[in-house]
């Protein structure tokens, strides 16, 4: 079992800190005023309804999308916008910077179709990371071999299952060892056989100590994996907590109750 | 009474034939490689750029699109040299009016094929912190030369065809030796039907080298 940081995260800043976040998508308001605290070694789980803003909150942590107010910091530094006499927007090569310390895993897996296993991983350590070649294909071995696809390196993701692409988006992600890995529903794409294996390479991770901020339909996944889970709804965090606070508080909120409702029959 | 077929004569002046096939397949590789960087160029800019650089691409798409090859051949050789006080020969023109022909093709090919990179491609590569140039050369690029590959082919294939329009102003390649033959030695239906099989042949085996090179780029 991982253990709670919570004590001590709460004398510290945290590593990642969302404060009064705001994003609309033209009139559509989808994050209205957000605040989220994920301390170093923390494992913090977003569940919500479909359409609740969870992938948008992702997103702008590592500035995929733009938001309108509020602030993200990592390690005390906004994100995506500076101070120079108003808010204004990074530049690309200080964002490409930032974000470079934030690994992503994306639900579709996003690997570069073109390049194999190794070369995936391989490409942010060349290119961002500066290692030589001989470097970089011993650090994708490395990280591919602990994701379990050591034999695996010289495929093309077209040649390897859906879990097996997504063990290789999670080795691109961490080979670069970001302050903080974000995991948007790495699990939802994947035929139900192929699930475990999967979260078995982030439950390990987790024990290592990877600050994650990960949004999950895996419900008993997120209760035994996670130190805190966030529940948002309609764009706000609705309630937040440790597991078996939150997931005991349906009882008196209706919404949460409605939405794990769904899960109860098959996850508890 | 009949027309005996006699293919001696053209058999004599060969030379004049298979030097026309190798001077076509030259012009249409330069063409070709030429029209590549006015696609790709012009292609990227389109994506990125604002309303007036669209429109001014857009415009260079469509007046090409839409003049015929053999006026635009005219144009450049006898006309541009004229209003600008030029002096070119006339392969020089040609590979310059198909290069600027087949890249107002391949613009369309290479901005459809730049529009069709998944996004989620563009945003992994973003994710681990490609700058923009790094996501276009390592991601974007490589994604979008697989998908149009195939439109590429057939563009290379037409421009092969196409090359034959040299021969208005005289630039000795494969239907202007054929043209040249005739004139000689009046043997019409021989020589066409040389001709006509030596295109075929070479434009089949074209098209099968390339179908080639696009299995080994596929990827699913
Ligand atoms: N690029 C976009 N343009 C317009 N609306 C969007 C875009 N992305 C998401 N949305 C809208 O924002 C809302 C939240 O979406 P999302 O963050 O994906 O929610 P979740 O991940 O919780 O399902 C939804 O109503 C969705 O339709
Ligand atoms: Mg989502």
């Amino acid at each position: 079992m991982i253990q709670s940081t919570q004590g001590g995260a709460a004398t510290h800043a945290p590593l990642l800190a969302i404060e009064g976040l705001t994003k609309s998508f033209g009139k559509v308001e989808v994050l209205r005023s957000v605040d989220l605290g994920v301390a170093k070694g923390e494992v913090v789980t977003v569940i919500g309804p479909s359409g609740s803003g969870k992938t948008t909150l992702l997103r702008c942590v590592n500035f995929l999308e733009t938001y309108d107010s509020g602030s993200i910091r990592i390690d005390g530094r906004e994100v995506g916008y500076k101070d120079a006499g108003g808010r204004v927007r990074r530049g690309e090569r200080e964002l490409a910077g930032i974000r470079a310390d934030t690994g992503m895993v994306f639900q579709s897996f996003n690997l570069f179709p073109h390049l194999t296993a190794a070369e995936n991983v391989m490409l942010g350590l060349r290119k961002v990371r500066g290692k030589s070649k001989a470097e970089a294909r011993a650090a994708a071995e490395h990280w591919l071999s602990r994701v379990g696809l050591g034999h695996k390196a010289d495929s093309l993701p077209g040649e390897l299952s859906g879990g097996q692409q997504q063990r290789v988006g999670i080795a691109r992600a961490v080979a670069m060892e970001p302050k903080i890995l974000l995991l948007d529903e790495i699990t939802s794409a994947l035929d139900p056989e192929l699930v475990g294996e999967v979260l078995e390479v982030v439950r390990s991770l987790a024990a290592e100590g990877m600050t994650m901020l990960m949004v999950t339909h895996e419900i008993a996944f997120a209760r035994d994996a996670s130190h805190r889970i966030v529940f948002m709804a309609d764009g706000k965090v609705a309630a937040a907590g440790p597991p078996s606070e939150v997931l005991a508080a349906a009882s008196h909120n209706q919404r949460l109750g409605a939405f794990l409702a769904r899960f109860r029959a098959s996850h508890f | 009474m009949g027309y005996h077929l006699n293919f001696n004569l053209i058999w004599r002046h060969f030379d004049k034939l298979w030097g026309g096939l190798i001077l076509s397949l030259e012009l249409a590789v330069l063409s070709i490689a030429i029209g590549i960087v006015i696609g790709l160029v012009l292609a990227t800019w389109y994506v990125s750029a604002g309303r007036v650089a669209r429109a001014v691409i857009g415009a260079y798409v469509e007046f090409i699109r839409n003049v015929p090859l053999i006026l635009l051949v005219y144009l450049v050789f006898y006309g541009l040299p004229k209003a600008l006080n030029l002096a070119y020969d006339a392969p020089t023109s040609f590979v310059a009016t198909l290069s600027i022909y087949s890249g107002a093709y391949l613009v369309e090919v290479f901005r459809s094929g730049l529009e069709a990179v998944p996004r989620g491609q563009l945003d992994a590569g973003k994710a681990i912190g490609l700058t923009p140039w790094q996501r276009f050369f390592h991601v974007r690029l490589p994604t979008m030369i697989r998908i149009t590959l195939p439109a590429l082919s057939n563009t290379f294939i037409s421009l092969f065809k196409d090359t034959s329009v040299a021969s208005v102003i005289a630039v000795p390649e494969l239907t202007y030796g054929a043209q040249w033959i005739n004139f000689n030695t009046f043997r019409i239906v021989e020589v066409y039907l040389v001709v006509t099989a030596m295109y075929l042949v070479t434009g089949y085996g074209l098209l099968f080298a390339l179908r080639l090179v696009e299995r080994r780029f596929r990827v699913r």
